[in-house]
């Protein structure tokens, strides 16, 4: 492995950011000073204008894998990743079959030790994602899982939530939860209200986020366990989970870039490609979620990366899967909702990297499978995971250029502002100028 | 704003003006006449290909499509959903992408999905698409033939044809439309139907029953339907729709009898000369007494009859885009 050095880039860490350059050797990051010394045979990396930051995390993929490769697997998901500066994955459950198994978690572990990132597992909590009977969580766990859901859906009853919160706890793992009672959800496919009204769509209310979104916070508040709160999507959500942790209670959450920066009115076209669970919500709400990422009141953006094969993004709007595209995009896009050119470098890398890394406890890394430390700052002797990201580049999504399998980007043909050019993992320069290595 | 639908596909009435909506009842008027012949035909679309795709089940709405393209003379090609290749398994894109291949000027189409005529134009951007009803969204022809009966059977009390009223006997006019409004695209058209031409329209319905977004409606919503009744020159009665699911919505159809159908007593108070509506296929002894559905009132028929005129005009104006004037 060659060794890599950054030129010129603004350098950003809590301790305090500083202009300079960057040498990685050997997987780690070996000197950080004004000027450094590029060994023979070096690879270097142009950072001028740029943001040198620890390399993004993602708390939400769809990876697909095993059961619908067709719409993305474990590698081109990697790849997805890597070119929206992604250095870690938290790989979720709702595969086919699901990852309700050490079998199955170690099959995911295995195929992703074998891209250039960190691919972690989260395994489900109830066997087959049924939301009756709990998986075997203390097996998958000792195979080094972190996190525990049922996404897609969540679980729906309380007393089963109430059990697994209990059986979590003393595993020292975190459940999240997919917040939306599916009575109340009513089968619906977009937000309810306005727009579905004059479209003719049955709603998924707010409210059926924010029913269980309270109901879990009282679970919380009865087991002592850790949960952490999928994309939500509602002001009121945020509210709730916010107070909780000013109360004590042990509650994280995350917020996905297309409900920072779309809203129902996307919609009114009955392009599926906008459908997504929970649903597009109003301005009032994205304008709340945008103020929650800044103040630092929301842990993290994740993308809930979810393809799907164009064939079923061609379904009628009711009938469509719902979920859409976000590695390749999302770092421009959280940069836009936390102000652009205002936006805080340290706040960026908060929300991107540091707080997902923590929350899905991959700070450490696990020889297992050849997982590296993620989330670290950048600074002497951490691993080298690092992105280059550079604020000033504008440019324009084009769904046919990306490295996903799938192309159901709610986003072609937007200008975006921002764009990761760089891409170090575990010492490896797998992106530069944008474009894989 | 939208002010004719000449060379355009009609997907909804939402935004549609009040000339684009006369436009089309006046083309309609100078087609009633080709109805009375004893030789039922004109060629209008001689050589134009029409596609009638019935993704939904009806009878009168396809019936009716059907026959006004062929009194324009136009060949119809008319696919059977339950016999087609969508049963196996083929998405609508390929399916419509298959039909287009065919070399058709217009599809007519009913989906059961809210929004899958809008998609079909996305996929086609070529060919008119005419929205027969989709889902809980639209059904503009409906709304269309509706307009265009009240404006004919007010403009025959005064001896006139409704075509020299323009919009005029719409000012003033109360409109009262009661019962499953949430679930109707037929609502949705009629009320952006009458709004457009100047009437005036509140809404009757349980509370399960009014859409989640009523305020942002331009109506007014009564709360105490016989409250309204005196008030309404024309009652628009809807289906109730066991088919979607609406037996949760109410306690049973006697109660919504109850509360929110046009009874004989009702239909007693009713001011004379009141018109009453239904786009059918009726629940006779629900929505309406079937007694009070055969009243002189009632012009439930005259709607039928009238599909087939607003049908060819509708196809008319969207495939040809002639101006008036031009249709005889």
């Amino acid at each position: 492995m060659s060794a890599i050095v950054l030129r010129h880039g603004l350098i950003v860490a809590r301790a305090g950011s500083r202009l300079g350059d960057v040498l990685i050797r050997d997987g780690v990051i070996e000197q950080v000073a004004d000027q450094v010394e590029a060994p023979p045979g070096a690879q270097e990396v142009d950072a001028e204008g740029c943001w040198i930051g620890p390399g993004l995390v993602d708390l939400h993929t769809h990876l697909r894998e095993p059961g619908r490769e067709q719409a993305e697997d474990i590698e081109s998901g990697a790849r997805a990743g890597a070119i929206g500066g992604y250095t870690a994955l938290v790989a979720m459950p709702n595969t086919e079959p699901a990852l309700d198994n050490v079998a199955l978690v170690a099959y995911v572990l295995e195929r992703g030790s074998r891209t250039p990132l960190d691919v972690a597992v989260a395994g489900a909590i109830t066997r087959g994602r049924e939301g009756q009977f709990l998986a075997p969580m203390a097996e998958m766990a000792a195979l080094g899982v972190r996190l525990f859901t049922d996404d897609g859906l969540g679980v729906q009853d309380p007393l089963v939530m109430r059990r697994a919160l209990e059986y979590a706890k003393p595993l020292g793992v975190t459940l999240a939860q997919h917040c939306e009672d599916e009575k109340l959800a009513n089968g619906g496919s977009m937000n309810e209200g306005a727009v579905s009204g004059r479209l003719g769509l049955i709603g998924r209310p707010a409210v059926a986020e924010e029913v269980m979104v309270m109901r879990d916070l009282e679970l919380v508040r009865l087991t002592g366990a850790r949960m952490h709160f999928l994309h939500l999507s509602t002001a009121r959500s945020v509210a709730m989970v916010v107070a909780a942790r000013r109360m004590g209670l042990p509650v994280t959450c995350e917020v996905t870039p297309h409900h920072i920066t779309l809203d129902e009115v996307s919609c009114s076209n009955f392009d599926p490609r906008f459908k997504v669970h929970p649903p597009l919500r109003v301005l009032s709400d994205v304008a709340a979620l945008r103020q929650g990422l800044r103040d630092g009141t929301i842990d993290a953006v994740a993308t809930d990366h979810a393809p799907h094969a164009p064939e079923l993004k061609d379904l009628p709007f009711d009938e469509a899967p719902a979920g859409m595209l976000g590695l390749e995009h999302a770092a421009a896009l959280a940069y836009e909702a936390l102000g652009s050119e205002e936006c805080s470098p340290i706040t960026f890398f908060d929300v991107l990297s540091r707080n997902p890394a923590r929350i899905a406890q991959l700070r450490q890394g696990d020889r297992r499978f050849g997982m590296s430390g993620q989330g670290g700052d950048v600074v002497e002797g951490e691993s080298a995971n690092v992105v280059v990201f550079d604020p000033d580049s504008r440019w324009r999504v084009d769904r046919t250029a990306l490295q996903s399998r799938s192309i159901n980007t709610p986003y072609h043909g937007r200008e975006l502002l921002g764009r990761v050019r760089s891409t170090i993992a575990k010492g490896r320069l797998v992106v530069d100028e944008s474009v894989l290595v | 704003m939208i002010d004719s639908i000449r060379g355009c596909s009609l997907l909804t009435l939402n935004d549609m003006s009040c000339a684009a909506i006369t436009e089309v009842l006046d083309t309609a008027e100078s087609f009633v006449e080709v109805n009375r012949r004893a030789i039922k035909k004109v060629p209008a679309l001689k050589g134009r290909v029409v596609a009638s795709l019935f993704f939904e089940e009806s009878t009168r709405t396809r019936l009716s499509f059907e026959a006004a393209a062929k009194r324009l003379s136009a060949d119809v090609l008319s696919l059977a959903v339950a016999s087609s290749s969508m049963k196996k398994g083929e998405s609508l894109r390929d399916t419509i992408a298959t039909i287009e291949a065919l070399g058709i000027d217009a599809v007519v189409m009913r989906h059961k999905s809210s929004g899958a005529a809008a998609q079909v134009e996305g996929f086609v951007p070529n060919v008119r698409v005419i929205n027969a009803g989709d889902g809980q969204h639209q059904h503009p022809t409906q709304g269309l033939l509706d307009a265009f009966t009240v404006r004919q059977v007010l403009a025959e009390r005064l001896g006139v044809i409704g075509s020299e009223t323009g919009s005029s006997l719409f000012e003033g006019l109360n409109v009262l439309i009661v019962g499953d409004i949430r679930h109707s695209r037929v609502a949705r058209s009629d009320v952006a139907a009458y709004v457009a031409l100047g009437a005036s329209v509140r809404v009757a319905a349980p509370g399960t029953l009014l859409p989640v977004d009523i305020d942002a409606w331009p109506v007014s919503v009564v709360e105490d339907f016989d409250e309204a009744i005196e008030w309404a020159d024309v009652v628009g009665l809807l289906r109730l729709q066991h088919e979607r699911g609406t037996g949760s919505f109410v306690p049973s159809l006697g109660e919504f009898t109850f509360t929110h159908g046009l009874t004989w007593e009702r239909a007693r108070r009713l001011k004379s000369g009141a018109l009453i509506m239904h786009p059918g296929p009726m629940n006779r002894g629900v929505e309406v007494d079937s007694r009070v559905a055969d009243l002189d009132a009632a012009i439930i028929n005259r709607q039928v009859e009238n599909g087939v005129p607003i049908r060819m005009a509708v196809l008319y104006l969207c495939i040809v885009g002639a101006a008036k004037g031009e249709v005889q």
